[in-house]
């Protein structure tokens, strides 16, 4: 353990001795849109398509001084995927690929978190086309402060790679990368 | 003379009068909140809270205006004054019109550029009002544009309704003045 961290455990435990430590809570900022999860996919092997839901909303808690702790929900809606052209969008959405009919929703529900020096893991349970698997997604705190309108603000941005086929999107898709930057507003 | 709560033949009722000031009160308060907001720093701590006030009175205001519109309809207008020109009768018929159509206009034109992307505006944080149109080519710009340029308009009628009342009051010593306060006829 590091002198920082150790110190931190210290006071921890004198401060908070009669109770857990609480991890601030955040709502991630949807009103004032700083939050995108986009996607990227190969086209033929020749370049890549690009996209992202538009709607979600979710929630995390984070202390920086014990990570370990930290706890993230969010709900996407999949009808929601925007990749700049109608066409596209709409066969996405069939039950070719999201089958958005029977499937309207995506979520995350984070399992474990785990700081590290070169950055931290998230683990959680990702919910797509009914289908439940465990991601592990690397995620780096980006910051955290006051903002100029009187809230206390904290973001993350995160990437991970997500086999199409593990949750029964065509096997041609081969691998996304899902790119998360998220910002919350404390409440 | 007594106020009655209609309109009468003669003057405005309570009602009328109430609405015209309530409404007095909220455009100036909408122009100078408009007028102010739009010029913030993104780091000045009213940058979001100033809109939303702004929205939020905007869109309580629709309400206003509709009872306005409706009493109109229910208590007629009083009589033009004795002693007044034909062409001011007309005028202020016609200035009356304008500032409430295009008042009309700009609370429109305003909730228009906020939808613009199909989000919802939020009143006081107590209510929602849903977004329907967002097909309107560059909406939030051209809205904007129509926005800006009615209060322009609105602002320039407000200044000449003021200016004819005070003409009526002091220099054609009428009643005109009185009649909306609610003071009795000299």
């Amino acid at each position: 353990m590091k002198p920082a961290a150790l110190l931190s455990a210290f006071f921890s435990a004198i401060f908070f001795a009669t109770g857990p430590v609480l991890a601030a809570d955040y709502k991630i900022d949807i009103p004032g849109q700083h939050a995108f999860i986009t996607f990227k996919a190969s086209h033929l092997g020749y370049s890549f398509v690009v996209g992202g839901f538009n709607d979600f909303d979710g929630k995390f808690s984070h202390d920086p001084a014990n990570p370990a702790a930290s706890k993230v929900s969010v709900t996407i809606d999949a009808g929601s995927l925007d990749t700049n052209h109608a066409e596209r969008d709409k066969h996405l959405r069939s039950d070719d690929f999201f089958d958005v009919a029977s499937y309207p929703t995506i979520s995350f529900d984070s399992t474990g978190y785990q700081a590290g020096p070169d950055g931290d893991r998230l683990t959680g349970n990702l919910t797509m086309l009914g289908v439940t698997r465990e991601v592990a997604i690397d995620v780096k705190h980006i910051g955290e402060g006051k903002d100029p309108w009187g809230g206390y603000r904290s973001g993350f941005s995160g990437n991970v790679e997500i086999d199409a086929a593990d949750f029964g999107l065509p096997q041609w898709v081969g691998k996304v990368l899902v790119e998360l930057n998220i910002e919350g507003v404390r409440i | 003379m007594k106020i009655e709560l209609h309109n009468t033949a003669k003057g405005y009722g309570w009602i009328a009068i109430a609405l015209h000031w309530l409404s007095a009160v909220i455009i100036l308060s909408l122009l100078g909140l408009g007028l102010y907001m739009v010029e913030l720093d993104y780091y000045d701590a009213w940058y979001n809270s100033l809109p939303w006030l702004h929205k939020s009175i905007g869109m309580l205001f629709v309400l206003v205006l509709l009872f306005q519109v409706v009493w109109r309809g229910v208590s007629p207008a009083p009589e033009p004054l004795a002693g007044t020109s034909r062409l001011e009768q007309r005028l202020a018929r016609l200035v009356h019109w304008l500032l409430l159509a295009i008042t009309a206009l700009i609370v429109l034109s305003g909730y228009l550029i906020s939808t613009a992307d199909g989000a919802a505006i939020s009143v006081f944080d107590w209510f929602s009002i849903p977004a329907t149109v967002s097909a309107i080519p560059n909406q939030a710009d051209n809205s904007g544009l129509v926005h800006r340029y009615l209060s322009y308009a609105l602002i320039a009628l407000v200044v000449l309704h003021v200016a004819a009342a005070l003409k009526h009051h002091f220099i054609d010593r009428n009643n005109t003045l009185r009649r909306i306060l609610g003071i009795a006829d000299r």
